[in-house]
């Protein structure tokens, strides 16, 4: 979807704010949706791709307004209630009222460190051969799906350079709606600064991203 | 500016909302901040691009929060900060402090409604020729300026078709950064659904855009 | 709001910038006498007269300043003909451009986001919004008033009203006809 969320090349923020000895969570509240987004992850509720994609479904002023993590606090909130975790009642209430009907087993400590160290790979065997080899042209294409993707649109239309092919990876278009893993080849493609920006902008500037095989035609 | 006012395309904000029998403003507030900022016009010698910008220029966060009004009223109280017509210790008083400035002229009651009815015409006498007509193929070209366009984000770089050549107008990215009216042949182009959105457009729908001479290049 | 802006109006008319009675001018204006109707007035007009039909889609700006209407955000008009086969809608993504001096201020869904954003991506997702649909291959036209051309659209001509007088004819003309999220309402639809 052209969310909140897709803010490349948009004007208006301000400057960057650098923030000396910036703490790592800010207040304590952050700690903990930080490690409830975890934790829900190792329980598998939901995947990391439907997450994402709730996230940026918030309404924009809202989005644009919400802090960082409260962001994923807000995202967990409507996660929880969507996948029937909790009820509207409930996150009112701050506190269960019903039992959970089908209970996983509560996460463990150690299940957290195993995941920390070990994290969650998103590389799958190949379904096919890769479309592209390195040193292809490649053109992203003008699509604008209403559910997740990870094709900015920034870069929509506009022609690159494959340099890298990454692997065969779990594709987030599908994965987000819960649609499965459909994993494609991805491919890191360079694109000129000038391509995306006009010809007035700086010609020293390239910017590269990570894109499924779906995302690219050949040119 | 690629600011939060450019809107066309984005997801996310949910559905059109009529409200029936709704009043022409919500608020005394409301009548108040449109009034004020149309009689400055003339005294605060602002051109309307220059007052489009002033609105736009601002945070999404901001923008995207506050209703249209108050957009209106925070972009009259910067211009009129800008042009040091009023201070910050005056807003915050709520009373004048300081001696006025001379300004060129002011809104009398009884030429309001012929001011009304001259409006703001835009259109320039030239002798030159336009560089397109009626039936070209033309490419919004990828412009991305950090200040006032109207060439909205969702046509740079698609293919459209010249529908009219409507005149000689005045060019608002020059406008509305003070530097002159600078006039160009404008025109309206159209574009198909699917050029715009791709093949999950809508094939029946196409969208037009007056575009300024300098926003566009042949396409073969 | 309210504070900040009687703050903003004195300080204004202390200054000698403003008068008072000119700002009361303008709300008087555009609250009770430029509106709709002007625009209602045009439609009818069009609906009736072949030869003024004729002049309209030709040079929208003359034709609507013959009946008196133009000035501020009407410098230059252009009238959109809806037909069974074209239908018209009219936005301003960048803002809020309308056409005042035909049809008043706009409403604050035109000038709201949700339509902003979706009615040059999905023009009939936001006609279902008004409970409007339209056959599926009619050929929506979306014009994104970028530059200083006002658009209104003339909206088809109900059926059941032959003979009828134009000032009859301007009842069934809707704001939402000429902005093109809405038809003109039928002869049913006034009793």
């Amino acid at each position: 979807m052209n969310g909140a969320a897709d803010m490349g090349g948009m004007d208006g923020f301000g400057p960057v704010v650098q923030e000396r000895n910036e703490p790592v969570f800010h207040a304590g509240w952050e700690g903990v949706s930080f490690a409830l987004n975890m934790v829900t992850g190792v329980a598998r509720l939901w995947n990391l791709d439907a997450f994402r994609f709730k996230r940026e479904s918030i309404p924009p002023p809202e989005y644009v307004n919400l802090s960082y993590y409260g962001l994923w606090t807000r995202t967990l909130e409507l996660m929880m209630l969507e996948y029937g975790v909790a009820t509207p009642a409930e996150i009112e209430a701050g506190r269960a009222i019903a039992p959970f009907k089908k209970a996983p087993r509560a996460v463990t400590a150690a299940e957290c460190a195993d995941m920390v160290r070990c994290g969650s790979p998103y590389n799958r065997p190949a379904p096919s051969p890769a479309l592209f080899k390195v040193g292809d042209k490649v053109r992203a294409k003008n699509m604008h799906p209403k559910a997740h993707t990870r094709l900015p649109r920034y870069v929509r239309g506009h022609v690159g350079e494959v340099v890298r092919i990454v692997g065969c990876h779990v594709f987030p278009d599908s994965n987000a709606s819960n649609l499965g893993e459909d994993p494609h080849w991805l491919y890191t493609v360079r694109f000129d600064g000038r391509e995306l920006w006009g010809e007035q902008s700086d010609p020293t500037v390239r910017v590269c991203i990570e894109a499924w095989e779906p995302y690219l035609e050949p040119v | 500016m690629n600011g939060p006012q450019d809107l066309g395309g984005m997801d996310g904000f949910g559905p059109v909302e009529p409200e029936p029998n709704e009043p022409v403003f919500h608020d005394d507030w409301e009548k108040r901040a449109f009034a004020l900022t149309l009689a400055m016009g003339m005294p605060g010698g602002w051109n309307i691009d220059q007052s489009r910008f002033a609105r736009e220029n601002r945070s999404p966060a901001e923008y995207w929060s506050m209703s249209y009004y108050q957009i209106w009223f925070a972009a009259l109280e910067r211009m009129l900060k800008e042009r040091a017509l009023i201070t910050d210790d005056e807003v915050v008083a709520g009373h004048s402090l300081h001696k006025p400035k001379p300004v060129p002229r002011v809104l009398s009651p009884g030429d309001v409604l012929k001011v009304l009815h001259r409006g703001g015409p835009t259109e320039r006498p030239t002798n030159t020729k336009p560089a397109f007509k009626p039936g070209n193929a033309v490419r919004a070209k990828n412009i991305n300026p950090p200040t006032h366009t109207r060439l909205p984000r969702y046509v740079r770089g698609h293919v459209g078709t010249v529908d009219r050549v409507i005149g000689f107008h005045v060019f608002p990215d020059s406008n509305a950064t003070g530097a002159g009216e600078n006039p160009q042949w404008l025109y309206t182009v159209r574009f198909e659904g699917r050029e715009l959105w791709g093949p999950d457009g809508d094939p029946t729908s196409q969208v037009s855009v007056d575009a300024w001479e300098s926003y566009l290049t042949p396409a073969d | 709001m309210q504070l900040r802006t009687r703050a903003l109006q004195t300080i204004l008319t202390e200054k000698g910038y403003i008068e008072q009675a000119a700002i009361d001018e303008l709300i008087e204006t555009y609250e009770k006498k430029i509106g709709p109707r002007n625009g209602a007035q045009v439609v009818a007009k069009a609906w009736t007269d072949p030869k003024f039909r004729k002049w309209l889609f030709e040079d929208g700006t003359a034709a609507i300043g013959s009946l008196g209407f133009g000035g501020r955000s009407g410098n230059h008009l252009v009238a959109l003909e809806n037909t069974p086969h074209v239908h018209n809608m009219v936005v301003c993504t960048l803002c809020s451009c309308y056409p005042w001096a035909v049809l008043g201020l706009p409403p604050l869904w035109y000038k709201s986001a949700p339509y902003r954003s979706r009615t040059v991506a999905d023009p009939r997702g936001v006609l279902r919004d008004f409970g409007v649909a339209l056959p599926k291959d009619t050929e929506i036209r979306v014009w994104d008033s970028t530059a200083e051309l006002r658009y209104m659209v003339v909206p088809m001509r109900p059926a059941g009203t032959d003979g009828w007088t134009e000032d009859k004819l301007v009842e069934l003309v809707t704001r939402d006809s000429m902005i093109g999220t809405g038809f003109a309402k039928s002869p049913k639809d006034l009793r």
